[in-house]
């Protein structure tokens, strides 16, 4: 690893201020993605930031909205009591990424700036417009097994990597980031972007911004939801497809849904068509089907990961199934 | 050798001063020497720029104070450093879990953690497991269970297996697998390590 400075910062004052006067500083948190980044030479900033110390750990319910500060634990989040009763989808998601020991250390604002996991990404060998703008995509055309089908550029077909930000998009959440200038506040489903003609950019934070919180409204969807991640091995692997899936039912009647899915795109993939499709209607494996099917109709397959043309939609009605059984 | 004399700009990043020095030592028709001289004197001023950071912490009940570098990684700290070699390097990157030590009680891949990152944290390593000449209970099961095969993912299986009990997360053979799966045995001792986990949780001992 390349060495670098490291600063360790107390407040979230210090911490903007630091970053906003050195474009080649990051922010340490976890850590469990960027000094693996760092080891492999995909990225070598020159300064870190460690934020570790800067109290923003608080999971909490304010009025009708559940917040959760940004250097919470994904352990803290998925086990904390407000969290497994009010948003259980949330709680599913963050148990089914990565293994304990990653979780006890990797944060909510990590995962959220977590990169992919594509491997022409990761190996410095190889062309890739995500690493080094301009030297071509090695997937397409290549290995891309676990590549996007949904709203891909001709740049670049790498897939987001995260569980819980599926969760987080199909909740409605709200990302509220600081910087010296003040607080903004960003809706989850337009944090992350697509690859478009800028692979380079995973999403929407500015150089001198910090993740401070997310803020998630209450819903009566926690009872009827479900996460189902198809992955290569039962466990501690990243998913070939994944659903987020939430119902609020009167008596079989669909009041309300939710669907997003992970591994199929740029950004978390939120399923409105087939949401507004579902509202309203029966909860029944024929709807659930249909809903499918209007999900997938821009989808488009690389070569090796065309099998995901049709685990999607089959994973889109099995989440839709588990989730409407639960009691 | 004018130009690497000079302390480097404070507005100049170190990439930036190394690429000034080296174009400068490169170009010049000086003695080899020389040159080696003057590399060293600017490698002197990149350390200055990157120098160790102080650092407290505590490894199985005992007090350290050192300094590191940024870079160095818990994993290397505790096998380099202090010597505790029974803490494995796998993969290194966060996949195997061979690394598995406890920091402040918890379970975390030491790969991944710059040893800067525990300024005050207490950290258990399997060599902090045994009471003196008394295995723990959970060593102590594995043994009893045949847990593992070559051995090299023992440490990280036993202190992920420890962390696991004290969490609740073996309330089935299935939640086990599911909690254990950050740590991989390549000679697949899987089964008997459940066994052993099994057995410490029913067994009631403090682990």
């Amino acid at each position: 690893m390349i060495n670098f400075q490291y600063l360790r910062t107390l407040t979230s004052k210090s911490a903007l201020s630091l970053i906003s006067k050195d474009k080649n500083a990051k922010f340490l948190a976890g850590g469990t993605n960027l000094i693996d980044l760092m080891k492999r030479g995909v990225t070598a900033p020159e300064k870190l930031i460690d934020i570790n110390h800067v109290p923003l750990k608080q999971i909490e319910a304010i009025g009708d909205k559940i917040m959760i500060g940004a250097l919470a634990s994904n352990t803290a989040v998925a086990e904390h009591a407000l969290v497994k009763d009010k948003l259980p989808l949330l709680a599913m998601a963050l148990n089914a990424g990565a293994s304990a020991q990653l979780r006890n250390v990797a944060t909510v604002g990590g995962n959220m700036m977590q990169r992919t996991r594509c491997g022409y990404f990761y190996d410095t060998e190889m062309p890739c417009n995500k690493r080094q703008p301009g030297t071509g995509c090695g997937a397409i055309g290549g290995f891309n097994r676990m590549h996007a089908i949904f709203g891909t550029s001709d740049q670049c077909i790498a897939v987001h990597p995260s569980d819980m930000c599926i969760a987080l998009v199909a909740l409605d959440a709200t990302v509220v980031l600081s910087s010296t200038k003040g607080e903004r506040k960003v809706l989850f489903k337009d944090f992350h972007r697509l690859a478009g003609d800028t692979p380079q950019l995973d999403n929407n934070l500015k150089p001198d911004e910090m993740i401070v919180r997310l803020e998630i409204p209450t819903n009566n969807l926690h009872k009827n939801s479900y996460y189902l991640k198809v992955r290569d091995r039962a466990s501690y692997a990243f998913a070939l497809v994944s659903v987020g899936a939430a119902l609020e039912l009167s008596e079989n009647k669909i009041k309300d849904v939710r669907l997003a899915m992970g591994g199929v795109a740029h950004k978390p993939w939120r399923l409105t068509a087939a949401e507004n499709f579902l509202k309203g209607r029966e909860a029944t494996v024929e709807n659930f089907e249909q809903a499918a099917k209007l999900a997938m109709i821009d989808a488009k397959g690389y070569g090796e990961n065309d099998f995901k043309l049709q685990m999607a939609p089959n994973s889109i009605v099995e989440a839709l199934t588990i989730a409407k059984s639960k009691a | 050798m004018q130009s690497s004399d000079q302390k480097p700009n404070q507005g100049d990043s170190r990439r930036d001063f190394l690429k000034k020095s080296s174009i400068i030592t490169a170009i010049a028709l000086t003695p080899t020497v020389a040159v080696k001289a003057a590399e060293n004197q600017a490698d002197e001023r990149f350390a200055e720029l990157f120098e160790k950071i102080p650092l407290h912490l505590t490894v199985n009940n005992k007090a350290y104070q050192t300094a590191v570098e940024p870079r160095v990684t818990l994993l290397d700290y505790l096998r380099e450093e202090l010597h505790l070699t029974g803490t494995k390097k796998g993969c290194d990157h966060g996949q195997c879990g061979a690394c598995t030590v406890h920091i402040d009680g918890e379970r975390v891949n030491s790969c991944l953690s710059l040893a800067v990152m525990n300024e005050g944290k207490k950290i258990t390593t399997i060599e902090g497991l045994a009471d003196g000449e008394e295995l723990h209970p959970m060593q102590a099961a594995f043994i009893k269970h045949d847990g593992f095969q070559c051995g090299y993912c023992t440490p990280g299986q036993i202190m992920s297996a420890v962390a696991c009990v004290n969490e609740g997360h073996t309330n089935s053979r299935a939640e086990i697998s599911e909690y254990m799966s950050g740590n991989i045995c390549r000679c697949g001792a899987y089964p008997n390590i459940v066994d052993a986990i099994v057995e410490v949780s029913k067994g009631g001992t403090k682990v």
